[in-house]
Order: structure tokens, then C-alpha cells, then sequence
């Protein structure tokens, strides 16, 4: 099996699985009960707490620990809007965001605020300079992804954090769940206040993330309940999730220097080898892109077929993103980067991992080529 | 060019004369132990001052360490350059490129010890300020208020230069005052009574009175978090946990309510008192802060302080709640502090404590029952534990687990 599909998941490593199921077994107790069970199990999470904060270089009281992804943007942008609206109704976003950002936006429309989307160039990035139009006295949140996750562009955020510096009311979101472990951001000197992970994108467990609240940032829960998480995020913590998913950004730090440069190789070589076939186009720009992330099209042929006939031969890729794909929507990080609908409507996207190998990316190139040649004769 | 050392200036040490020794000893340990992280330096104590040899370890994080060592009252990252001027001048110039921003002003400030070298302290600043001049374009000299101050310190063995002058923690070497027992309970105040008594040089032994079933393992848990900050400052810290319950529960059948504190405290500072001779400390510590609560008025603590002689310091007692609790923030005790779980104080607290117990009173109401047997068990039955910082690799019932 070549698995090529790292962006939609990650297989968790053996030793985060081992975690999980000896806390789950042996450390079962609530971290809200009163006896030696339950102060285990509270130990057990403030552990993970700052190991977590060490590796991000942040304190243990900034992280939160949430299911993941989609809960750490919903929280941090509807969270933000209910305490701030009084301070001001409008919310800024790049146009290539996840779904979960763009929706929990567009929901947050339909109840009063008013959102902007900046627009993305032919790379999939903003510019600092729209962001600086786009803001307004009542801005009072502006949320940008680190790494998109269809074509890979590493968004500007350390320039637009030193921009937002300049307007404290504007709190700053960063969606960093396809960031970790592949393009580093020190949160503290970029100015982000606010950051969402998830684990199982970096070998940890579905179901488990965070999001880091900077220090004096403020917002609403979303969930009422028994005031876990400093009242933030209310819900008997998932801690035997939370050790596996400290343990599951231990090594993936640990491993990330050379994993990156593993990285590069492999997709490198891939991009050498995919530009050679005829009518494929290449829509991951070279420069200001993350190491592990590469979105390509081919011209007249259709993305689903392609990716069941890759799968015969036991490869594994995806058509943009495994939230869109089920859809059969075209990609709309291409399509805000002015990709024409057919090419936008044939894309694919290839996701590494350090764990895969030159090897892989050579076998996966012949097959790519053979099964385009094969498609488009049936085809035409 | 990178700092090969960092010089550390002694400050209070150089004016005890004769102790000049033991205390630089002191300090040498306090410096030797809290950078057991980085195994390649090598500390060389000197009459006047020390040095920690960097040998490639990050220069940053060891400053970080040095900045909370009491005993030192500044200190700088330095370069050694032998007598050389051409080596010299590479040198200097190379420091003041390494920390020069666009725009900025420097001086030399030439220390000429050794009398013997060629040039005179205007023959070093020529020298070397012209050859900065010339090398940083844009470069101005200001002697009055430099962003950039070159020292050059010429001395017999080797000539030493620095730009940085770091705050040190000051105070005294943890050591070399002697030893006290700091009562301990989990509140905000008892911690940073400790503090202030270590930089002061009073190497410290904590007292905890722990009441199972009223009070909680985790409460016990908290102090011994207090306890592993204190302990970063000399490396390690006794801790003892004093079996409570017995005592507390004869005090509420024994003595009038009103009265139950006074004498809950009075037996507290007893045991201390047996465990500090047993350990031979000098004083005793406490978190006693003038008029915050009823056991701290001036009547109170006269009652209290009746059952010993022995030196009771009470650093805070004079501080105002915001600045005590402002340097709890600062040790970072102040968040294990107000986690909310009770403690032996506040779970027997009668409903209206007397704010001015007699001493007389209170000795009569004791003397109907026989507590000094009691006493001596709960000093018997005392548990010590070794606290180390959390920092240093502790073996945890987790292991593997992260």
C-alpha cells in the first residue's frame, strides 16, 4: 500500500495507540472526582496540557483541549463573535479557508455580521494589503489558515500578525491543522492570539485537538455544561485522547527536521516527474508552499476515476480535499485562485508524511502516467 | 564571534571579609546546581568573581538559569581574547556588529587592571573606537547614553570583553545563613515567606500539618508543587508532612471554639519547634502578615508565640496583599496557591475566632488535657520528603506514557 492521502488523515503511530488504550484501561477515573482515581487522571491531563504547551512554545493555561479541527475554528470564531459583537460585527477571512471556518462564518452571516472574504492570487494567497483594507473599526476577528489544505500555500502570517498587532481589538485566528509538523510558526512573536490543531493530522488520534487562546484573549463557550477547560469547553475531558495526542506531537517534533527534508525530496521529485506528463497541469505554486502538499490536474480526465483505478494498485490519493470530495464540488481553493472549472473539476491532491519514500513517489509517477493514458483513450 | 564565558559579579559577597570563602563556596554550588543541564560548562570561582565556561552550550538558556541564583548580583556574557591587538580588535569589532541595529550609539569603557599592557585607557579607547568607526558604517559614539557599551577589562592573564550587563537576583548565597523551617501551609503568603528567607542566604526545611480524611491528597499534592518551586532555588528541599487529625480532633472536643485556633496554632508552631531541633535549624518561618485574618493580630500572635523562643522570622508581616501577591506571580506560586482545595487551617476554622486571645486563657484551657503526648506522636509519626524541581527527570508512575 502507498498512502498517499496524509492531509485527509494521518495512521496513528503504534505508540500514541499503546498510550490511548492504557489510559483508557488503567487511568479511567473523571479528572473531576474527588478521590485518587480522579486525581490521576487530573494529573494525567495537566501532563499532556504542558507537554503540549512546550512544544508550541506557549503556556499550559493557553491550550484548550477540544475534538479537534472543526470544533478549535468554531469555537475560536463563534466564541469570539458572541463576547465581542458588542465591540463591533465584522469578521474578516481569507476565501481559501476550510469549510469549518468558511461555514461557521457564513452561519454567523445569517445572524447579523457582516463578513469579508479577501481574495487569494493564482498562488492561494492573501495579501497583507487586502487584509489591511478589509479592516474596519468593528473588525473584531480576522482568520487566516497557515497551510491551506487543497494546494498547500503557506498563507503570510507572521506578516499579517505584525499588522494586527496594530489593532488590538482585532483578535487573530490561525487554523494551523495542516501546519503542525510540517511548516513551523512561533505563535507568541507572530501575534497569533488565536491557533486550532488536530491531532490525528500529526499520527494522533480522530476526535482529539486544540486550540490555543493567547493569554487575555477572551471569548464565549460553546458548549454549557460542568466548566471543564476553564469554562471554555465544557464535557468530561477525553484524557487518555489528550496523553495520546501529547505523545503523538512529541514525535512528530522530534522527527520533524528530518521529516521535512524527507519531504521536500519526495515531493520534488514528484513534481519533477508529474510535470513531464502531457496535459497536467500543476496547481501547488513552488514557492511559499508547505513541503507535504501537492495539487495537481489533468486535462480530460475524471479526477474519480482516476483515483478508483490508482486504488486497484493499492495507491491511495484524493481529489482536493476528502471534506469536498464526497461532494463532488470543485475544489474552492482553486477555483478562488482562477483555476478554469474543468481543470479545478479534475484535480488531485497528494499528502506526505515523513514516513513516505522516493520509492513510493516513483511507482506512484508510472502509475499516474499509465492510468491517465488508459483514461483518456476510453474517454475519448 | 561568539561569548565564550559569562562573568558573574558577586555584589553583597565582596563586603563579608572573612566569610568571603564559605560564601563563594555557597554560591558555586547554587551555580553548579542549577546548571546541571548542560553538562559541558565549567565553573571557575575566583576571589572576586566567577566564570562559567560555555563550551558550546546556548549561552541564552544558561543566562536564563544564572538570572535566579541569589548571591549574584549581575552578571555579563564575555569573550576572552589574548593579548593581541590585532586579535583584540577583530574581537571587539565583532561583538558590536553582533548587537548593532541601524542608528545605534556606543562607548568603551576600558578597565586597565594590569598597568603593564601597551596602551593607557585613552590609548584603548582610540584604538579600538576607530577601528569600530571605521568597520560599522553609520555607527555614532555617545559617552553619556550608548545603546551599545563595550567593556574591555584588561588583566594580568587574559584581556575579557563584554556589551551586556544583567540583572542578577541579588541576595545571598542560598547556604549561608543557615537553616529555618518554613511553615508551609497552601496558601498564597507561607511560599513567598520561604522565598524572601532564602535570599537572604537561609537555606530552608518546609513543615506541612496534613488532617486526612478532612483535608485531601490533592491538597497534599499542591503543597508539594509549592514545595518543587522553592526547590528550584537550592536543587532540592525537605518536606514534612505532619499527621494532623488526632490533634485537630481533640483541640474541637477540648477547647472552647472561640479558642480552638489559638490553640490549633500554638500546637503547630510546637512541632515545628521539635522537628527544627531535630534537624538543627535556627528559626522559624511563617506567612504572618499583620492584621489579614484573626490569627494575625498583634494579640494573636503574642498568644501564639508563647510556647517557644525561638526566633520566629515573619518576612511579610509588614507587606500589603498586592505586593506579597505580586511576587507569588512572579515565582509562580501564585497559581498553584488559589487552587481551591481546603487546607488543615481552613476546614476547622470556628465561626468567630477571638481576635485577641489571652495567653492565659488559652494556657488554661489546655491544661485539662494531656496534648503533649499527642505531640510527640505526630512528630514521630512525621513523613520527610526529598522535593526536587520538576524540571530535573523525576521517575513518573507514567513512564512511556508520553
Amino acid at each position: 500500500m502507498i498512502y498517499f492521502d496524509n492531509s485527509a488523515t494521518t495512521r496513528p503511530y503504534n505508540e500514541v495507540l499503546d498510550s490511548f488504550v492504557k489510559v483508557s484501561s488503567e487511568f479511567f477515573g473523571n479528572p473531576s472526582s474527588l478521590h485518587g482515581l480522579g486525581m490521576q487522571a487530573e494529573k494525567l491531563l495537566t501532563q499532556a496540557r504542558t507537554q503540549v504547551a512546550n512544544l508550541l512554545a506557549v503556556k499550559p493555561t493557553e491550550i484548550y483541549f477540544t475534538s479537534g479541527g472543526t470544533e478549535s475554528n468554531n469555537l475560536a470564531i463563534k466564541g469570539t463573535a458572541m463576547l465581542h459583537k458588542n465591540k463591533g460585527k465584522h469578521l474578516i477571512l481569507s476565501s481559501v479557508e476550510h469549510p469549518s471556518v468558511r461555514e461557521a462564518m457564513e452561519q454567523l452571516q445569517r445572524l447579523g455580521f457582516d463578513i469579508t472574504y479577501l481574495p487569494a492570487d493564482q498562488n492561494g494567497r492573501v495579501l497583507v494589503d487586502d487584509v489591511k483594507a478589509s479592516i474596519k473599526k468593528e473588525t473584531i476577528l480576522v482568520s487566516v489558515m497557515h497551510v491551506n489544505n487543497e494546494v498547500g500555500t503557506i498563507q503570510p502570517i507572521a506578516e499579517i500578525g505584525k499588522l494586527l498587532k496594530l489593532y488590538p481589538t482585532t483578535l487573530f485566528h490561525v487554523d494551523a491543522v495542516q501546519a503542525v509538523g510540517k511548516v513551523p510558526l512561533n505563535l507568541i512573536e507572530n501575534g497569533v492570539d488565536l491557533c486550532s490543531f488536530s491531532a490525528h493530522k500529526f499520527h494522533g488520534l480522530k476526535g482529539t485537538g486544540a486550540l490555543f487562546i493567547r493569554e487575555g484573549a477572551r471569548l464565549n463557550p460553546l458548549l454549557s455544561g460542568g466548566n471543564q477547560e476553564w469554562k471554555i469547553r465544557s464535557g468530561t475531558e477525553n484524557v487518555a485522547g489528550a496523553v495520546a495526542m501529547a505523545k503523538a506531537l512529541r514525535m512528530t517534533m522530534v522527527k520533524s527536521e528530518l521529516g521535512i527534508e524527507k519531504m521536500k525530496r519526495v515531493k520534488s521529485l514528484l513534481r519533477e516527474g508529474l510535470s513531464r506528463i502531457d496535459d497536467l497541469t500543476i496547481n501547488t505554486p513552488p514557492e511559499n508552499s508547505a513541503p507535504h502538499i501537492l495539487n495537481f490536474s489533468i486535462k480530460g480526465v475524471k479526477a474519480e476515476v482516476l483515483i478508483h483505478t490508482l486504488e486497484q494498485k493499492g495507491i491511495y490519493l484524493s481529489t482536493t480535499s476528502a471534506c469536498s470530495s464526497k461532494k463532488q464540488l470543485p475544489s474552492q481553493t482553486l477555483l478562488a485562485m482562477g483555476v478554469p472549472d474543468d481543470l479545478a473539476d479534475s484535480a488531485f491532491r497528494i499528502s506526505l508524511s515523513y514516513g513516505n519514500t522516493e520509492d513510493e513517489a516513483e511507482k506512484v509517477l508510472v502509475a499516474i502516467e499509465e492510468g491517465a493514458n488508459q483514461l483518456r483513450k476510453v474517454m475519448k | 564571534m561568539n561569548y565564550d564565558r559569562i562573568l558573574i559579579r558577586y555584589g553583597e559577597i565582596s563586603t563579608k571579609g572573612r566569610n568571603r570563602k564559605k560564601f563563594v563556596d555557597k554560591l558555586r554550588k547554587s551555580v553548579r546546581i542549577a546548571l546541571a543541564p548542560f553538562p559541558m560548562i565549567k565553573i571557575r570561582a575566583e576571589r572576586d568573581r566567577m566564570y562559567v565556561l560555555v563550551n558550546g552550550e546556548n549561552v541564552q538558556e544558561i543566562i536564563k538559569s544564572l538570572k535566579n541564583i541569589f548571591g549574584i548580583q549581575s552578571l555579563s556574557p564575555a569573550i576572552r581574547v589574548e593579548r593581541d591587538l590585532e586579535q583584540m580588535k577583530e574581537a571587539a569589532l565583532s561583538l558590536v556588529r553582533s548587537l548593532y541595529k541601524g542608528g545605534q550609539t556606543f562607548k568603551i569603557s576600558p578597565k586597565r587592571s594590569d598597568k603593564s599592557f601597551e596602551l593607557d585607557t585613552a590609548g584603548i579607547n582610540h584604538t579600538f573606537g576607530g577601528h569600530i568607526l571605521e568597520n560599522i558604517p553609520g555607527i555614532k559614539v555617545d559617552v553619556k547614553n550608548p545603546d551599545i557599551n563595550l567593556k574591555i577589562e584588561v588583566l594580568s592573564e587574559a584581556i575579557y570583553m563584554s556589551c551586556e550587563n544583567i540583572l542578577g537576583a541579588g541576595g545571598l548565597p542560598v547556604g549561608s545563613s543557615g537553616k529555618a523551617m518554613l511553615m508551609l501551609s497552601g496558601g498564597i503568603d507561607s511560599p513567598v515567606a520561604g522565598y524572601l528567607t532564602m535570599k537572604r542566604g537561609v537555606e530552608i526545611e518546609a513543615v506541612h500539618f496534613f488532617s486526612p480524611p478532612y483535608t485531601s491528597e490533592r491538597s497534599k499534592e499542591k503543597v508539594i508543587d509549592l514545595a518543587k518551586k522553592l526547590a528550584e532555588i537550592f536543587g532540592s528541599m525537605k518536606l514534612h508532612i505532619v499527621p494532623f487529625t488526632a490533634i485537630q480532633q481533640s483541640i474541637k472536643e477540648q477547647i472552647p471554639e472561640n479558642y480552638s485556633m489559638t490553640t490549633t496554632r500554638r500546637f503547630m508552631l510546637r512541632i515545628t519547634d521539635e522537628i527544627r531541633k531535630k534537624q538543627e535549624g535556627l528559626a522559624i518561618i511563617t506567612g504572618d502578615n499583620l492584621g489579614q485574618v484573626a490569627s494575625q493580630t498583634l494579640e494573636s500572635m503574642y498568644a501564639i508565640n508563647d510556647v517557644t523562643n525561638t526566633p520566629i522570622l515573619r518576612p511579610l508581616l509588614t507587606m500589603d496583599k498586592n505586593d506579597i501577591i505580586k511576587i507569588a506571580k512572579d515565582i509562580d506560586t501564585y497559581d498553584i496557591s488559589i487552587r481551591p482545595f481546603e487546607d488543615c487551617c481552613t476546614i476547622f476554622v470556628p465561626s468567630s475566632p477571638k481576635t485577641k486571645p489571652k495567653k492565659e486563657k488559652v494556657q488554661h484551657y489546655e491544661s485539662f488535657f494531656d496534648f503533649e503526648t499527642l505531640i510527640q506522636e505526630a512528630v514521630q509519626g512525621t513523613e520527610v520528603l526529598t522535593i526536587r524541581p520538576d524540571s530535573k527527570e523525576q521517575p513518573s508512575e507514567f513512564e512511556g506514557l508520553f
